[in-house]
């Protein structure tokens, strides 16, 4: 039993593929879905898949260089965030409802 | 318990992921990013992360879902979107052959190069016991000595993203003499 539980100890492999899996679900949803803000939401995942391997290469190789890559990208993330939003109030306040395709013009 | 644990938050994680891709509602999809994100910290507990994951808790679900659920309430988009409807019909199908050939692919890379990522630094798992506070002090001693520029830089991005939502987000005093 106690080999058993051995074997099965997760190693970085693991959470690599569960970042890997992570970031493909977010692809889909962002190629899928069509409100900005759930495409959004989705670009958040991906952004956490790629976290989630610095991290786990951050213990394989016991590098804390990976951790404070973490930090920056959550730093960008919440920049990136709140211009995001803010592009999308702007647009919404203009036409109430619109999704991705209405807006795909980029012009007003 | 190392495997209890992966399996937990992995279950949490994929359980939210495709509740943000499927959930029609917004709000239903925020809350499963919020799953999504504590799946997250726990995993950054368990792999020696303390600092980031307490940053990912308050950050991440804290401030950007929070932001996510305001500007939800702000539009009134609390809609459910009607998912069945589809403009373009290839690109569903494309879409998902596009996120399994993704994930095929980097499933490939990772699992045929793991026997080629060896630890090469000092490492990170000091003994808990004996200093509670290596792993803050060690991203510390990274942040504010190796990457002290980048640092700064972010700063300046920060500023920069404030000032241009808030300049986005006004309302110009031609548009509104035009609106009324």
């Amino acid at each position: 039993m106690s080999a058993l539980v051995a074997a099965a100890t997760p190693t970085t492999t693991w959470y690599l593929v569960l970042a890997a899996v992570l970031f493909g679900i977010g692809t889909v949803g962002v190629l899928v879905r069509r409100n900005p803000l759930v495409m959004f939401m989705c670009i958040e995942l991906m952004l956490n898949a790629v976290n989630l391997s610095f991290v786990a290469l951050a213990k394989r190789l016991g590098d804390i260089g990976g951790q404070t890559t973490v930090f920056f990208v959550m730093v960008v993330a919440a920049a990136e965030v709140v211009v995001g939003l803010g592009i999308i109030v702007s647009i919404m306040r203009k036409r109430p409802g619109a999704n991705v395709d209405d807006i795909s013009a980029l012009k007003g | 318990m190392e495997l209890v644990v992966f399996i937990f938050s992995a279950a949490m994680i994929l359980i939210g992921g495709l509740g943000v891709v499927l959930r029609s509602h917004p709000v239903h999809a925020a809350l499963s990013l919020v799953l999504t994100l504590f799946g997250v910290a726990v995993i950054f507990v368990s792999q020696e992360a303390h600092f980031l994951a307490a940053v990912q808790v308050i950050v991440y679900a804290g401030a950007i879902v929070v932001l996510f659920l305001f500007v939800i309430m702000l539009l009134g988009v609390d809609r459910t979107e009607d998912i069945k409807t589809e403009p373009f019909k290839v690109q569903r199908p494309l879409a998902i052959i596009v996120g399994v050939g993704l994930i095929g692919l980097v499933t490939a890379a990772v699992v045929t190069s793991r026997d080629v990522v060896a630890t090469r630094g000092a490492g990170i798992a000091e003994p808990e016991m004996t200093d509670p506070d290596s792993n803050i002090r060690q991203l510390s001693r990274s942040v504010f000595g190796d990457y002290v520029v980048a640092f700064e830089l972010t700063s300046v991005l920060l500023v920069v993203a404030v000032v241009g939502t808030v300049l986005l987000t006004r309302k110009m005093k031609s548009t509104l003499k035009e609106s009324q």
